[in-house]
């Protein structure tokens, strides 16, 4: 295993030693990340099928734009975390903060802790899995992708949705404009369990305990009967 | 932007540390907030004394002198510490209000920071390190403390326009966001009695909590108001004689995190201004909920 020490040898140098092994093969894939203090940006940009353990918590966008590798974060995480993740995975142990995995095109984020606002927003294929509860505008205009919720949503849940799908296992405070239940088919049940599975989650919940939100797509289209209004 | 560090002890033995502790989370905060830094400092009460703290653009005139000139004034002690560009007075806590109208005839140029019996404030232009070691901040003792450090958006840069904000006795206030009500806020808050030194949004805030006050609301109380009343971004982190509050608006764009142990709560506006408190691998860490009011009080 490579270990990175931010405290003497610096983000940056982490980042661009990180960055470094993009299409070149290594057998060096296992990397642990000392002393993140809260840092930003720890493990942005990486494009290798790499295996990373940060040990502490995280700031603002760690994991940001991954493609490839497995971030886990032996803590918490601050704002945007795995922010435009492209695919890999990012695992959360502890929290993570507002705006987790935002505008996030592919791969998966755990968080195995709670996630706060705004989780999800804007996403356009990642598929999302929060242990605890989710705070409010989660998947804001979200486009595709699942965000699994084994907990609780806060506030209007889904606002402006396009075809992201929702799932949540505890309440919800309430749903955004144009986000609405919708019927679990078998299809979703079968998601379901390959997600859980995949998040480390499978022995804490079932397919069966979720219900589904998706878009009453009555936005989509502008409403000329509306026009007034403007 | 804005970074706010905020430190409430419980465990006495902290109290030599306050000023260090929160000198290092606000330095560690220096990117949130270039412009300007300001702390507020809680002591442990003199029975019977009260102090005043004075800022003055030209402190070598306006300090010289001034204790026997308002001794003179008021009677009794005054006894003087100069930091830099304020100076601590402190007088007997019964003429603290005569103090402070004397000061304003005696140095009408120098402002008036704080008054109370326990608090201190300090704030100028500049980088946080360099503010701080100017008032020697590292070397404060104290029970409760809260700071911050600037990126001015709703006033100018200058000294009167950093925080902490004091608009009643022992009493602040801190602000990361912007108030988009505080003039129409302002005006029903100077009809109903209280005076504004600055244009600035946040000293709205804080005369806002100090009139709920006055009103005999209780901290909470006062932080529940806010919510309703003021509109705008914000995070507050108020202090009070023997209370420390904190509260988020609804929206909750501004970031923040906490921090609790046997031995204190603290708040950082980021995790890393958090990491080198004693204890903290152990402590609770939270992000404070919007909307939520939270406060300590000993």
């Amino acid at each position: 295993m490579q270990t990175f020490d931010i405290a003497s040898q610096g983000l940056r140098a982490l980042n661009s030693t990180l960055h470094a092994l993009k299409d070149r093969p290594t057998n060096q894939t296992e990397w642990e990340i000392l002393n993140p203090k809260g840092a930003h940006a720890i493990a942005v940009g990486v494009d290798a099928p790499l295996d990373i353990t940060v040990r502490g918590s995280t700031g603002y966008y760690c994991g940001g734009m991954n493609k490839q590798a497995t971030i886990r974060v032996q803590g918490s995480a601050g704002p945007g975390v795995a922010e435009n993740m492209m695919s890999g995975s990012v695992i959360i142990d502890g929290d993570a903060s507002q705006y987790a995995g935002a505008t996030g095109r592919g791969g998966l984020l755990v968080i195995k802790g709670n996630a706060s606002s705004r989780c999800g927003i804007s996403m356009k294929g990642i598929d999302i899995v929060v242990h605890g509860n989710i705070g409010h505008m989660s998947a804001f205009m979200a486009q595709t992708g699942n965000l699994v919720v084994l907990g609780s949503a806060g506030d209007a849940l889904g606002d402006s949705l396009y075809e992201a799908r929702l799932f949540v296992r505890g309440s919800v405070k309430s749903l955004g404009a144009d986000c609405i239940e919708k019927p679990m088919r078998p299809e979703h049940l079968d998601l379901l369990a390959d997600l859980l599975a995949r998040s480390e989650a499978s022995e804490k919940a079932r397919p069966e305990e979720f219900r589904r939100y998706g878009s009453a797509r009555k936005l989509y289209n502008f409403n000329i009967d509306n026009a007034s209004a403007y | 932007m804005c970074g706010i560090a905020g430190l409430f002890l419980k465990d006495p033995k902290l109290e030599p540390q306050l000023g260090a502790l929160l000198a290092d989370m606000l330095i560690t905060l220096t990117d949130r907030g270039p412009d300007s830094a300001g702390i507020a400092i809680y002591g442990r009460p003199q029975k019977g004394r009260a102090k005043l703290v004075l800022q003055s653009a030209d402190p070598a005139t306006d300090f010289r002198n001034l204790d026997a000139e308002l001794a003179n004034v008021i009677g009794g002690t005054v006894a003087s510490t100069i930091r830099d560009t304020h100076v601590v007075l402190a007088v007997d806590a019964a003429s603290l209000d005569a103090a402070r109208a004397a000061v304003r005839i005696l140095r009408p140029a120098a402002h008036v920071m704080s008054v109370g019996e326990e608090i201190e404030i300090y704030k100028e232009v500049g980088l946080p390190k360099d503010v701080l070691a100017r008032f020697d901040i590292a070397h404060m003792a104290g029970t409760h403390g809260i700071g911050h450090t600037r990126m001015a958006t709703e006033s100018a840069v200058t000294t009167l326009g950093a925080h902490p904000f004091s608009t009643g006795p022992d009493q602040c206030l801190v602000h990361n966001g912007s108030l988009s009500n505080h003039n129409s806020i302002r005006r029903d808050l100077i009809r109903a009695g209280m005076t504004f030194e600055t244009e600035n949004d946040t000293e709205v805030a804080a005369a806002f909590i100090s009139h709920k006050l006055q009103e005999g609301a209780t901290l909470g109380e006062a932080l529940e108001a806010t919510l309703t009343d003021l509109d705008g971004f914000f995070t507050f982190v108020v202090g009070t004689r023997n209370g420390f509050g904190v509260v988020r608006d609804p929206i909750a764009c501004k970031p923040a995190v906490m921090a609790e142990t046997d031995q204190y709560v603290a708040f950082g506006t980021e995790y890393r201004a958090l990491v080198n408190l004693p204890g903290l691998d152990s402590a609770r860490v939270w992000e404070p909920e919007p909307a939520t009011v939270y406060f300590w009080e000993r």
